[in-house]
């Protein structure tokens, strides 16, 4: 495979050529491209595929960051939804134009605040969504046409989406104006993050549904934001994050092709998100073996035609998980390198996590230091200057090599079990245990090595010297839940009872029928103020419920 | 409040009384054997023998687990309040390294998990094969006789003991699925050997009818008359466990079988093997602790040291050691 | 290597789960398999449990100890939910936490009858001394 440059046959000076032309028409930053000594440095060293070039590993654009820095994404969302559209608003205030949302555990599994579940739970990890009066008041005195909102929520995500879309209308602004993001991603909540509410099938239905939706009707909107940052979380390892994920994305391909959209007409609003775990070099030759991979196999196994279905796009978190509750402020140099990483294997935008989150959500001060993190990453390394300034190492090549060959097994692997389709082999997957045995399999052995102390983490095993742990937590008040429920029961109160009941009806019998598009009926049962689970109940008579079945 | 130090036969009569955790606990006695569990097994004896005991046995990844929550379920609705409900006894291997074992089976029955009647129970096979041989027959006991009717046994059919566990119910169910041979190719014979009723499950996949048709021909090349022995040909069942599909025919298959082992007498001659299993279990249990014991003693070292000296086989020790035993 | 008996020859029993909606289950998978090479026999209930489940596995299955995962905030609310239903079920078994709490919630969950808290981090050796310790007082 290393053999491969890909690049079409074209004669490398030819090649060089085309980059450079492509890299000349995009308008550069305004900085100085030398080291802090005055040194100047080129755009790029070294071979082709350049930039911006089939097979993309060094890179989906041709000037990278030479034109535009990642962009910096915070996450945001915690107690009522009044509280997160202030935070919304100052982020606005400060010239972000980028909301990202979090919700409530109870949201994210379909729950309403008022359930049994719900307890102790209420916009205690995010934002909590019952109605769309919620979702009105998240977004109150925002102009979603100008902005562009990323909303991480995946099992009752085609309801979430219906709410947003009826709260722009009913702000006046047309879907087609829309832009942003929904995660959407129901495969790796099987397989990782168990935010699962509806059993694959039916669960991708929706997906596809939304799919469709979409691409008609919304052509600024990414409807499902491929996701192996939870399957790292999880366990797994750097090559298992990387093949499962592209293996999902293919799923999702091959689903939507069987609903007959054309791949060059969803596919270039498809889009990945990793993590970029400590161990520096395996994290870039991953995000490089991701690129090539995701290329190939478009081009040459999905028949894409269009170079923008071609060009995997993530968003990268640093890892939670490497955070540890002993020494916290370790964290900062954990998630500094992390970051860095994330910037040399050439990421679109950035999450960097703040030091006190294996305790709790971020005080303001602890996400301020993640911003800066990156900040310093941004300006004072001098690591944007160069596009792909690692490639051409003879480790970092072999380890991009590696990651990908290693893939390309597991991928085999799902082909097999799926007689020759992926998205069969990921159903498989799921249903056999497959995903959740391999994970949790290469969480216990990183766990032993910990264990045995042959693996070292810095003042967890070694060096735990000088511990005074971290005091000044975040703590939502429980006043949230109550404010919440009451919120809840006055929306219920004033709203048209026989309206609801109607509405839900039809979104059951749309259910039943898997050639209608579920959207619609979504939207209009979202504008009777039916809550987010009397809608999941509503699919549930008919789709049924997830049980993880699979051998610990 | 504690179980602990409660005499054994309080604990007995709790459970009687409807008292889950004093069950549970004696589970907990029998499977440990010993004082405990030879004096729970003298009070159970004469109370049991009521109820129908079911295999349930099978490849890995079969299934087993959800068909036997969804046909406790079914068996539970059918039987209503003629009993205290349906015992299960899930199998699981523990791990020959640690002696340590994940239960999971639990997980998969969420049908009947929490209903009021069912009772379910996961034991791990603790390394001796011989120990388990024992546990089940007195679990099973113990079930039964505070009215716990049917009883369901579920084995993961890899291993000789776990199939003949299985085997000695009075209705044997082997689970299969599309493409199962392969899972269990080195026991498939024992497999097929102990069925009274078969089950395709996940039926709706490619190969389900292939697998049936594989089922019925071994069955026609198979059938070998004993004579006077009554003839049971299994029946095959398709199923789809994690949707119920099928379940319903699978529970009127093994009804069917009670009244055929009723009726021809069958029954009394599987329970006497059961009994005769748990006894020869017993035996090996008793006569191994007895040898053991002598192997240890003077006599028996001296006769090791014979072996060492080429004088003595280690066969011929053993004979000598046991020699009142094999008279 | 940790002994995962009761003291005797017989594995200890103990019931791994989690209450709520939250999903982190990679600590639970960690904890289910350090158990298992230590000897003991796991019974793994898994994601989404109720206290009522959890009592009714710990009477079937007689268990001696209930270990609960807990990676959200909910652990003030529902670690002594559990550990009053044990109660109201007339078990006498220890309800031990582990996951992401901070030291002050550990101790206010020790005043509510929380057998041991373990932080991330915590090695074979503590998860299994912190389950016999209470089960034998």
């Amino acid at each position: 495979m290393s053999d491969d440059k890909g690049s079409d046959d074209k004669g490398s000076d030819e090649a060089r050529q085309e980059w450079q032309e492509a890299f000349e028409k995009t308008p550069q930053r305004d900085v100085d491209f030398e080291t802090m000594s005055g040194v100047p440095v080129d755009p790029l060293y070294g071979e082709g595929p350049y930039p911006g070039q089939y097979p993309f590993t060094r890179g989906v654009y041709p000037s990278m960051y030479r034109s535009r820095l990642w962009t910096m994404r915070m996450f945001a969302g915690f107690g009522t939804a009044e509280d997160t559209n202030g935070r919304f608003k100052e982020l606005l205030r400060a010239g972000g134009t980028g909301l990202s949302t979090a919700f409530d555990m109870p949201t994210l599994m379909g729950r309403d605040s008022d359930s049994e579940w719900a307890l102790g739970e209420v916009g205690r990890a995010g934002v909590a969504i019952d109605t769309l009066a919620d979702m009105g008041d998240l977004f109150a005195d925002i102009d979603l046409s100008g902005v562009s909102t990323s909303m991480t929520i995946n099992g009752p995500a085609p309801i979430i989406m219906a709410m947003y879309i009826a709260t722009a209308e009913n702000s006046g602004v047309e879907r087609s104006a829309l832009a942003g993001t929904i995660q959407n991603d129901i495969f790796k909540e099987y397989q990782a993050q168990k935010e699962y509410i509806y059993p694959p099938r039916p669960s991708v239905r929706l997906i596809t549904d939304l799919m469709k939706y979409t691409s008609a009707e919304m052509p600024k909107w990414h409807p499902v934001s491929i996701s192996g940052y939870h399957i790292r979380e999880a366990g797994s390892t750097a090559a298992q994050e990387l093949a499962f994920t592209l293996a999902n994305g293919f799923a999702y391909v091959e689903a939507a092709v069987a609903a007959g959209l054309d791949v060059d007409d969803f596919a270039p609003r498809l889009s990945f998100f990793f993590n970029s775990h400590i161990d520096f070099f395996e994290e870039i030759g991953k995000f490089r073996a991701a690129r090539r991979i995701w290329a190939r196999w478009m081009k040459e196994r999905y028949g894409a035609k269009n170079t923008k279905s071609m060009l995997c796009r993530f968003h990268t978190q640093t890892a939670g998980v490497s955070l540890t509750a002993q020494q916290p402020e370790n964290n900062i140099a954990r998630v500094a390198i992390q970051a860095l990483a994330g910037a040399l294997g050439g990421s679109q935008s950035l999450h960097t996590d703040a030091y006190d989150e294996a305790m709790a959500l971020p005080t303001e001060k602890s996400a301020r230091i993640a911003l800066r993190t990156q900040q310093i990453v941004a300006h004072e390394t001098g690591a944007a200057n160069v596009i792909d300034p690692l490639g051409g190492s003879p480790y970092v090549e072999w380890m991009t090599d590696e990651m990908e060959r290693r893939a390309e097994e597991i991928f085999e692997h799902l082909d097999a079990l799926g007689n020759g389709s992926i998205l069969e082999g990921v159903y498989e997957g799921i249903e056999n245990g497959y995903f959740v045995g391999e994970i949790a399999d290469a969480a216990y052995r990183f766990e032993r090595g910990v264990n045995s102390g042959r693996r070292i983490i810095v003042g967890v095993n070694d060096f735990t010297e000088g511990d005074e742990g971290e005091k000044n937590l975040l703590r939502i008040s429980a006043e949230v839940e109550e404010y919440q429920l009451k919120r809840l029961a006055s929306v219920k109160q004033a709203r048209d009872d026989e309206a609801v009941a109607t509405a839900l009806a039809q979104v059951t019998a749309d259910a039943e029928d898997p050639t209608v598009n579920m959207m619609p009926s979504l939207i209009a049962a979202v504008k009777t103020m039916a809550t987010e689970e009397e809608v999941v109940m509503a699919m549930e008579k008919v789709f049924g419920t997830y049980v993880e079945r699979a051998i610990v | 409040m504690s179980l602990r130090g409660v005499p054994t036969a309080e604990v007995f009569q709790r459970a009687v009384d409807g008292e889950r955790r004093a069950l549970g606990r004696l589970l907990t006695l029998v499977e440990r054997g010993g004082a405990a569990g030879d004096e729970i097994a003298e009070i159970s004896h004469p109370k049991a023998g009521r109820c129908h005991v079911v295999g349930l046995t099978g490849a890995p990844g079969a299934g087993k687990s959800t068909i036997t929550g969804r046909l406790a379920a079914a068996a539970g609705v059918a039987t209503g309040d003629s009993h205290r409900g349906v015992g299960v006894v899930a199998i699981d291997p523990s791990s020959p390294i640690t002696g340590g074992a994940i239960l999971g089976d639990r997980i998969r029955m969420d049908e009947v998990i929490d209903r009021e009647g069912t009772f379910v129970r996961s034991m791990a096979t603790r390394g001796s094969s011989g120990g388990l041989a024992l546990a089940v027959p007195g679990a099973i006991r113990v079930l039964d006789s505070v009215d716990y009717n049917p009883v369901i046994i579920e084995t993961v059919g890899v291993g000789q003991v776990e199939v003949d566990i299985a085997g000695t119910a009075d209705t044997t169910i082997v689970v299969v699925t599309p493409g199962w041979g392969d899972a269990v190719q080195a026991n498939k014979a024992g497999l097929l050997e102990v069925a009274d009723i078969f089950v395709v499950n996940k039926a709706e996949r490619p190969g389900a009818a292939d697998a049936r048709r594989d089922l019925e021909l071994m069955l026609d090349l198979g059938a070998h008359p004993e004579p006077g022995k009554p003839i049971w040909r299994a029946p095959i069942v398709m199923t789809t466990a994690t949707d119920g599909i099928g379940i319903d025919d699978l529970w009127s298959e093994v009804e069917n079988h009670r009244e055929w082992l009723t009726e021809t007498g069958e029954l009394n001659a599987r329970r006497q093997s059961r009994d005769r299993f748990e006894m020869l279990g017993r035996i090996d249990e008793l006569l191994g602790a007895i040898g053991r014991a002598r192997a240890q003693s003077p006599v028996g070292e001296q006769l090791l040291k014979r072996v060492e000296s080429r004088e003595l086989s280690p066969t011929a020790a053993a004979a000598e050691l046991l020699a009142d035993l094999l008279e | 290597m940790s002994d995962g008996t009761t003291g005797g020859d017989e594995p200890l029993r103990v019931i791994l789960a989690k209450l709520g909606l939250d999903g982190h289950d990679r600590g639970l998978k960690v904890v289910a398999r350090m158990l298992r090479d230590a000897g003991v026999e796991v019974i793994y209930l898994g994601l989404r449990q109720t206290t009522d489940t959890i009592i009714n596995a710990a009477e079937q299955e007689d268990a001696d100890a209930i270990g609960l995962s807990m990676h959200n905030a909910g652990h003030l609310t529902l670690a002594p939910r559990m550990v009053d239903a044990v109660k109201d079920a007339g078990l006498d078994i220890p309800v031990i936490v582990g996951g992401i709490i901070p030291e002050e919630d550990a101790i206010e969950l020790s005043e509510k009858g929380v057998a041991a808290v373990l932080g991330p981090g915590a090695s074979t050796e503590d998860v299994i001394g912190a389950i016999r310790n209470s089960v034998t007082t």
